[in-house]
């Protein structure tokens, strides 16, 4: 957290930048509500999931390029010359990963707020959704580890952005799925994981307390988190390479 | 007497065919410091990785403070103290900050933690500088909290790895200093790697140097010059004339050997250079310039390989 709060630039892009894509966003699209079935009458709310995701995957490559840059300084070798194991090692650097995902939710939310979004779950569900804000960043976050941790390449890490930013695009970040007329992007939409992340997200805002979008948002989240942890576990083993 | 760190048959070789440690035998002796002195890719770091546990070897064994450094990892690292040719640390934290979770990372009680924190600072002269950020720390502040992070948790064995290299003298002897004094009043066992003669025979009870993942001498330095040879006496006479003379003199101390600058003698044992002196002095020999060469470890190191260890070229490294 030290580190990372003396970082500016690792915080302030994260709070900052996914905001002024929303509001771009929102200025530009919102004659999208204008669509038969869109779901909502103002594009803010239905696009409020964006920076939620976005926002974890900057914190993402900042905590994947951290871990990167300790292993190319030496620094990994001296934590590992102490008791710690590697699981602890992981833990803790992902607990910050985790704590800055939480503050970013916070201020996503805040923001949406104060620009006048309700949240039609009510209490209840800023929650639910701070809980499944926490997994998504975790998620990422363990993939963003296995990165520097199999490479141990700060370049490497950050290469993964435009990949990751890819999967945000090609998902239903922009219009609901069952209004994606174009077939090639809407099966792909339909495919992507982040898509049932966003919805999930989107649905505590939009709808209140929709079952089927809150269960595979979980599922995934979780499904994605226990991957991700699986991956960089094994990666740090291989990494640390102790007797 | 059991040995500090007791190594057999060691062997590390990486992918690509390349055997960084070709099998070396030692031991080292509590509470002495060990000198492993080799040129560049001779595989000294490769050897303080796998005896810290860094590196699995390839084949042989070791043991640090009486555990295996394979079966019992975490027995050893919990012995030893490492600071390795990397400096790592982080440019974001301040001195005081890598002490800290040193400490907390090694379960030191969080109410001793300050206390041994500032002693630590105090005992490398990092005082004044704790609240630093490491990005604003020359070499030498960092080279030294480095070496306080590896005393941290009071290790009884310590490796340094090449710890003053880039270093500038005044930073380098007060390392120097630290280390002698860890031998002379905590007696921890100092096993050290290092490229510079000097430094070897300056700080070891015991030097092994190592070439091309072999060691090819192992002993005291005393011990290793001796097997090379005596010392050498060189005198330019002051008037040519007296080059005889000269020569008469100097055979009463030992062999004369070839001079390109004036007459040279190798001492075997008859006189030292303070006795040779005496001699020209009652033989009224006047001379320009006198030397004494004495065997130096790079002899001991071009006897052994056939080349210098000094300007040796560096070779290629073996992957970590």
């Amino acid at each position: 957290m030290i580190r990372t709060l003396r970082q500016p630039a690792n915080w302030i892009t994260p709070l900052v930048f996914p905001l002024a894509l929303m509001a771009v966003n929102t200025g530009g699209l919102d004659a999208a509500t204008n669509i038969p079935g869109f779901p909502s009458d103002s594009f803010l709310p239905f696009f409020l999931a964006f920076p939620f995701i976005q926002g974890s995957l900057f914190a993402t490559i900042n905590a994947g390029v951290d871990l990167a840059r300790d292993i190319q300084t030496g620094f990994l070798n001296r934590l590992s010359l102490t008791p710690m194991s590697g699981t602890a090692l992981l833990v803790g650097h992902l607990g910050g990963v985790i704590v800055l995902g939480f503050v970013q939710a916070l201020w996503y939310l805040g923001a949406g707020l104060v620009m006048g979004v309700r949240l039609e779950s009510g209490f209840a569900g800023a929650a639910v959704l701070f809980v499944l804000a926490v997994l998504i960043v975790l998620a990422f976050g363990s993939f963003g580890a296995f990165a520097a941790l199999r490479t141990g390449s700060t370049e490497a890490v950050q290469s993964l952005f435009p990949v990751f930013f890819v999967f945000l695009f090609l998902s239903s970040m922009n219009l609901p799925r069952n209004l994606i007329e174009t077939d090639w992007f809407r099966l792909v939409a339909s495919a992507n994981p982040v898509s049932y992340l966003i919805e999930g997200i989107r649905s505590l805002v939009i709808f209140g307390w929709d079952a089927e979008a809150l269960a595979l948002a979980f599922s995934i989240s979780i499904g994605l988190a226990i991957a991700g942890l699986a991956l960089s576990s094994v990666a740090m083993r291989g990494r640390l390479a102790r007797t | 007497m059991v040995s500090a760190i007791e190594i057999r048959g060691l062997v590390r070789e990486f992918k690509g065919g390349i055997t960084a440690v070709a099998g070396i035998d030692l031991d080292v002796a509590p509470g002495e410091i060990y000198g492993f002195l080799g040129p560049n890719g001779a595989g000294k770091s490769t050897t303080v990785h796998m005896l810290t546990t860094l590196l699995p070897p390839t084949a042989g064994s070791a043991k640090v403070g009486g555990f295996d450094i394979v079966d019992e990892g975490a027995k050893v690292r919990a012995t030893i103290g490492a600071a390795l040719q990397e400096a790592a640390l982080d440019p974001l934290l301040t001195g005081r900050e890598h002490l800290k979770l040193q400490l907390a990372l090694h379960g030191i009680p969080r109410d001793e933690r300050p206390r041994r924190t500032d002693e630590l600072l105090e005992r490398v002269g990092l005082r004044l500088a704790a609240d630093r950020k490491i990005g604003g720390y020359s070499g030498g502040m960092k080279r030294r909290l480095d070496l306080a992070l590896a005393l941290a948790h009071r290790p009884r064995i310590l490796f340094l790895d090449e710890p003053t290299t880039g270093l500038d003298p005044q930073s380098r002897s007060a390392l120097w200093d630290e280390v002698v004094r860890l031998k002379r009043d905590e007696g921890v066992t100092v096993f050290l790697t290092t490229q510079y003669l000097e430094e070897a025979d300056l700080l070891a009870d015991r030097v092994g140097i190592i070439d091309h993942g072999r060691i090819v001498a192992e002993g005291t330095t005393a011990s290793l010059k001796a097997e090379i040879g005596r010392p050498t006496v060189e005198a330019l006479p002051a008037n040519g004339t007296e080059t005889r003379s000269l020569e008469d003199v100097l055979r009463r101390f030992g062999e004369l050997q070839p001079s390109t600058a004036g007459v040279a003698v190798r001492l075997d044992g008859r006189g030292d250079l303070a006795e040779v002196v005496r001699a020209l002095d009652s033989a009224q020999i006047r001379v320009a310039d006198l030397h004494l060469h004495a065997p130096t470890l790079d002899d001991v190191f071009l006897a052994k390989t056939g080349r210098s260890l000094e300007g040796s070229e560096e070779e290629p490294s073996a992957p970590e």
